[in-house]
């Protein structure tokens, strides 16, 4: 495997940037020029860089979509969120649209914002494109072709031109995909989600969103402990703060930075990054858990240090 | 576990110490549980100025004692925390949940001038 990239990070709803929030990004960066002058493009792009992300950037707002570079032919990707249109428009800008593709893509759950993508899939209505949907759940087919069907969108699921297929993936037992050594875990989330464990070539990555952590539950964190364990990145959902989670937002089927760093801490993992962005956050607000979360991990640090990072839309791991 | 306690007039004060982790945490649940119901209180401070950390599940057994104190109408705060833990709070939002004071004469006063009154008397 050599790389991650994220099409959609957000959770629950996407969301964009408004007038406001463009407008109180430039005042930032024209308060923090202070008078400065630029003689270059050079030179204005370098003084950009210097900002704050939540200043020159934004964390984006598709829903769950992260694709998984192999190294081999095909595409793999996580969740079917709004992410999916930018990223099939991305892969027809590669190929062009003569150029028969295969896509592997695998569902944590059926969710309308880990699914709300496909209708806007443009390489699944191009004949000679293969399109594989990988799940752990019954009613996965169904889920996909119903939000397809009137009055939800008028283009059925029958006029995809891609050669379609489904494969159940059973949960705790390793599977051959793509290339790759493909596990399962059942996870706490209205009507089940699953992570998944990717491995190959001596690299793992793990895609853990939609998943509640009940603290009590000893066993519970052992056993994901083990599922993440020694991985290189793990993709984790940190929605809430740990206080909303365990008390307003309880059984609401997410978890948060805390746990995330704990598990991480103990699965010895090397990378934990934040996914499943809360609607509600703003740019600076994101920016502002990031800091605090890798304040958080290193107080509680014992041994190597992990990486802390949270995803946007456009972010590669390089792995 | 057992707690070390002290009530002054009507709150009870209540010191924990050390690291309240996973090893830690249903000792400490299991201690401070009489202390949730004892009606004759009408709040509970939480002295950790001997807590060097508290994890998740630590801070989860907090959690379950402010709803149960909130379910009477009473209150619980925290004091005298280390730098480390008062980090710890602030970054899991759990100075939302529970109050927080600087000691606990400072959470005494907060919760009854009665208590803290109490205090000074020695």
């Amino acid at each position: 495997m050599r790389r991650i990239r994220f099409w959609g990070t957000r959770g629950s709803l996407p969301v964009a940037l408004t007038a406001h929030d463009v407008r109180r990004k430039v005042a930032s960066a024209l308060r923090d020029a202070s008078g400065r002058t630029f003689a270059s493009d050079g030179e204005i792009d370098e003084y950009v860089d210097g900002l704050a992300f939540d200043v020159a950037g934004t964390y984006g707002g598709h829903t769950s979509c992260v694709e998984i570079e192999t190294g081999g032919a095909d595409y793999v990707v996580c969740d079917l969120g709004s992410g999916l249109r930018p990223f099939g428009q991305a892969a027809i800008a590669r190929h062009g649209l003569a150029s028969p593709q295969a896509y592997h893509l695998f569902l944590s759950h059926l969710h309308w914002d880990h699914i709300m993508g496909l209708p806007f899939f443009t390489p699944a209505y191009i004949p000679g494109n293969r399109v594989i949907f990988y799940g752990a759940h019954a009613g996965l087919e169904s889920a996909l072709r119903r939000q397809m069907e009137p009055p939800s969108f008028p283009v059925p699921f029958s006029t995809f031109g891609a050669s379609i297929s489904f494969v159940h993936l059973e949960p705790g037992r390793p599977h051959d995909v793509a290339g790759m050594r493909v596990t399962l875990k059942r996870q706490n989330h209205a009507g089940d989600s699953y992570g998944y464990r990717f491995e190959k070539n001596g690299r793992t990555v793990i895609y853990s969103t939609d998943s509640e952590h009940k603290l009590a539950d000893s066993d519970e964190s052992a056993g994901f402990a083990d599922f993440f364990h020694d991985a290189d990145v793990v993709i984790f959902d940190a929605m809430y703060s740990l206080a909303e989670a365990t008390s307003v937002k309880a059984d609401w089927g997410h978890s948060s930075n805390i746990v995330g760093v704990e598990l991480c801490q103990l699965a010895r993992a090397k990378h934990l990054c934040m996914f499943h962005h809360e609607p509600a956050l703003d740019d600076a607000a994101i920016s502002r858990v990031l800091a605090e979360t890798r304040r958080f991990e290193e107080i509680t640090r014992t041994g190597t240090p992990l990486e802390v990072s949270t995803a946007y839309d456009g972010l590669e791991i390089r792995l | 576990m057992q707690l070390a306690s002290r009530q002054y007039g009507n709150i009870v004060v209540v010191a924990t110490s050390g690291r309240i982790d996973h090893t830690a945490a249903a000792p400490f649940e299991q201690a401070l549980t009489p202390f949730l119901g004892d009606a004759a209180a009408a709040g509970l401070v939480l002295d950790f100025a001997g807590v060097e950390y508290i994890s998740s599940v630590g801070l989860r057994v907090l959690m379950i004692a402010a709803k149960q104190m909130r379910g009477r109408k009473a209150r619980i705060a925290v004091s005298a925390l280390q730098p480390i833990v008062a980090e710890i709070f602030k970054i899991s939002r759990f100075d939302a949940v529970v109050e927080v004071f600087p000691s606990i004469r400072v959470a005494l006063g907060a919760l009854s001038p009665e208590a803290r009154d109490a205090f000074d008397a020695g």
